[in-house]
């Protein structure tokens, strides 16, 4: 009896392997499979489910007009909750289908799959998140943090207080404050804020909210006392609109506040509404209906009844990032056909080699749906960033109003850093950089 | 029929006592030692081993631990995510540290920081009991969640509180592979689940279950109770600290903090109840039933090819493990372990109903 329970539970056991090593969907071999990990649960859900729209809507907008040069799309979500254990168990599950390119929406996520990405040979797109240092690709192989780091970002943010005063010397003496989520996301700054401060003479404060954040008395009881001339804002999710509605109470001006571009989204500021008026975010993507993109979505996929959200958060921020997230990853399989073959279903190396040769100039924008809306990228072997170029946005009590100066980051600044936690990275991985042969390989 | 024990007869106090008395229980425990050391590194699939078992296993191994304090000894700790943050911080730092610090080493040192830690904060229970130990544990919790966040040094001045090893081997051996990684937690889980066992079995386990049972009539008898409480709390956080080097180092590869939040000692602590406190078995019981079957569940639509969305899926998954659990616990309030060991004592007298 014993040993039949025995044969029983080895039988599970054998059906367990089966399945759950068995792809889910079944995907045609002429398909190009793009894994989407979300959150639309769990703390960060307001924001994650715009973000995991974006992308589906693009993969069936991309179907819909006929695939990439007739490759059709094939993807499945899996659900993270933000959580790096989910993550990777996610990871796991779709990668055995052949993933194309992953975009793990989460830091910590990206920070576990960093690791397998080289073993694995499938890329990892951390579109303005991530590790600031992985844009050195001549030690970052498989990382593309594309159009901005959270070092480009707080540099960004600096030349526009410089801006503000008139001058980046003008902040000499001033009192910069940076109230950030406790994690590897909101700690990531700290680095280029302190250099920043030490070349202009300014006196960074840092305050940290630990996670979620939605408990921040203590923090803005800080910034009450210290009042700090600027206070920079690096949150997600429920973090942002506690951190407004403090601000409110505590009667800091709103235009004193700025806020990354994860702090800059519809849903930080619906709930404190017109109270959050003169708050500014970075804005790292255009929003709104109006561009011929949306348009064409709207039109071949929403008024099919495909559409993956509802259709008012069309063209909100988040939804627009992730938009652009899957757009990017699509170009880099493009790309990657130019080289390897048209029409052909791409492998993640051949991916990474599209993402390494990305090269979204004025005229492709143009074509892609979004004129003027966004900067070109060109990336290249070892700059995986291919634009840090980035706008800020105002919220004026009911929309986010766009401002017209683009900033980008001074290379002067950024690039020793990177090249120092780069090499530091591959110190401690036993890593050696790539080698120019290496490159278009 | 098959599970009968007539015709073994002990002839020696060794034998009465061992682990397994019945013939048919050692050969499906060697069966299944077979299965997990041989056969499942030839069958199993990459997916299955990174994504199933080896959490399983790193989890079964926390809960182990969780359970002889728990289980055992009856302090009830919320501390555990923390014990488990500090074997893998001093861990972390034992590797970065030291120039060519093996990772057998590191670990056992890991977790005898933990122990260090754990006897520290298991002082409180020689005055405190039951709910008021839990939160003094809580304590411990929010104390290592905050060093770890603030305190630069034990990240190594990691800019972004995050950290990560490389490299991992055991005498050359490189723990890189999925299988390897796999045999890796097998052999030390199956280490430690037999030491465990026969520790519950001297004389000490049999102190811890006395203080659990009655702390006045033990300690009428001769019992210390200091002595009981604090060795409970140090077999344990060193098992929960070899854990989370375990975690840390082969499951995860870089971490922050978060990974062993209180939502990790919450885990644990529902994996014991549900597992069975006071038993070995029931700490692989509850692993199995709080980290594999999420999974399972979240992956029947597909299987059936069901069109749920990823949210409806995730939210289901929530409400039928939380219906599970309440039903398992008015079923059996004793656990999993205790449901196995009523099915082999009905098995024993089989088709006769006593």
């Amino acid at each position: 009896m014993k040993s039949k329970a025995i044969a029983l539970v080895a039988a599970l056991a054998a059906f367990g392997t089966g399945t759950l090593s068995a792809p889910a969907a079944a995907q045609q071999a002429n398909e190009q499979f793009f894994p989407l990990l979300v959150y639309r649960t769990g703390a960060y859900a307001p924001n994650g489910t715009p973000w995991a729209n974006g992308k589906q809507d693009y993969v069936k907008y991309v179907n819909a007009t006929g695939g990439i040069n007739g490759v059709k799309i094939a993807w499945e979500e899996c659900e993270t909750g933000y959580a790096t254990d989910k993550g990777v168990e996610c990871y796991e599950r779709l990668k055995s289908k052949k993933s194309t390119v992953i975009d793990p929406q989460a830091t910590g996520i990206t920070f576990a799959l960093t690791d397998k990405a080289p073993v694995d040979k499938i890329p990892l797109i951390t579109l303005g998140y991530g590790l600031a240092a992985s844009q050195d690709g001549g030690v970052f192989k498989w990382n593309f943090p594309l159009m901005g780091s959270y070092w480009t970002a707080a540099d960004a943010l600096i030349q526009h207080l410089g801006k503000k005063e008139g001058g980046l010397d003008k902040l000499k003496g001033k009192k910069i404050a940076l109230v950030y989520h406790d994690s590897p996301f909101g700690k990531e700054p700290i680095p280029l804020l302190q250099k920043r401060a030490q070349m202009h003479g300014f006196e960074l404060v840092l305050l940290p909210v630990t996670a979620p954040g939605v408990e921040q008395k203590a923090t803005w009881l800080q910034v009450r006392q210290q009042r700090p001339d600027y206070t920079l804002l690096w949150g997600w999710g429920v973090m942002n609109s506690t951190a407004l509605k403090e601000a409110v109470a505590t009667g800091y001006p709103r235009e004193k506040l700025f806020g990354v571009w994860w702090s800059g989204a519809e849903p930080d500021v619906k709930d404190v509404g017109a109270n959050a008026k003169g708050y500014s975010a970075l804005a790292l993507n255009p929003h709104g209906t109006d561009s011929p993109l949306i348009k064409d979505i709207l039109k071949k996929v929403h008024d099919g009844g495909q559409g993956s959200g509802p259709r008012d958060e069309v063209g909100s921020v988040l939804y627009m990032r992730g938009l652009i997230i899957q757009m990017l990853a699509v170009e880099a399989v493009r790309t990657a056909q130019e080289k390897f073959g048209k029409g052909k279903v791409m492998t993640g190396e051949q991916v990474r080699w599209g993402l390494e040769n990305l090269n979204v100039d004025e005229k492709r924008i143009a074509e892609l749906g979004l004129p003027g809306l966004i900067r070109p990228i060109k990336t290249t072997c070892t700059d995986h960033m291919g634009s840090t170029a980035v706008r800020v946005h105002s919220w004026d009590g009911t929309t986010w109003k766009m401002q017209p100066d683009w900033y980008e980051a001074d290379k002067s600044v950024i690039d020793p850093l990177v090249k120092e936690a780069a090499d530091k990275y591959a110190a401690d991985k036993q890593l050696k950089r790539r080698d120019a042969s290496d490159c278009n390989a | 029929m098959l599970y009968r024990e007539n015709g073994q007869f002990k002839t020696s106090y060794a034998a009465d006592q061992q682990i397994f008395p019945i013939a048919q229980d050692r050969i499906a425990i060697g069966l299944l030692l077979l299965v997990a050391f041989v056969v499942m590194p030839m069958a199993g699939s990459e997916y299955l081993f990174r994504a199933v078992l080896i959490p399983f296993l790193i989890l079964a191994l926390a809960a182990l631990g969780l359970n002889i304090l728990v289980g055992y000894c009856g302090q009830i700790s919320l501390g555990t995510g923390a014990f488990m943050a500090v074997g893998a911080y001093a861990a972390y730092n034992f590797m970065v540290r030291i120039d060519g610090m093996p990772l057998i080493a590191a670990m056992l040192l890991g977790g005898l920081t933990a122990t260090v830690v754990g006897v520290l904060f298991g002082v409180p229970s020689l005055r405190i009991k039951g709910l008021y130990l839990a939160v003094a544990t809580l304590a411990a919790q929010f104390f290592t969640d905050w060093a770890f966040l603030r305190i630069s040094w034990f990240t190594n001045n990691s800019t972004s509180g995050s950290v990560s090893v490389a490299g991992l081997n055991v005498f050359g051996v490189p723990i890189e592979s999925p299988v390897a990684k796999y045999l890796f937690c097998l052999t030390v889980v199956c280490v430690f689940a037999l030491a465990a066992k026969n520790l519950t079995r001297t004389a000490t386990g049999r102190q811890w279950m006395a203080i659990r049972d009655m702390d006045v009539a033990a300690a009428v008898i001769g019992i210390r109770p200091v002595y009981a409480k604090l060795t409970a709390f140090a077999v344990s956080s060193f098992i929960v600290g070899v854990a989370g080097v375990l975690w840390a180092f082969v499951h995860l590869g870089a971490w922050e903090p978060a990974a062993f939040s209180i939502d990790r000692s919450f885990q644990l602590l529902f994996m014991v109840i549900i597992g069975g406190l006071g038993s070995i078995m029931g700490a692989f019981f509850g692993a199995a039933f709080i980290v594999v079957l999420p999974i399972i569940l979240d992956q029947v639509p597909h299987w059936f090819d069901i069109p749920l969305s990823t949210a409806t899926t995730s939210h289901l998954v929530h409400m039928i493990f939380g219906a599970l659990i309440v039903f398992f616990l008015i079923v059996e309030p004793h656990g999993l372990a205790k449901l196995w060991s009523i099915g082999k004592q009905k098995l024993r007298l089989w088709p006769f109903p006593h």
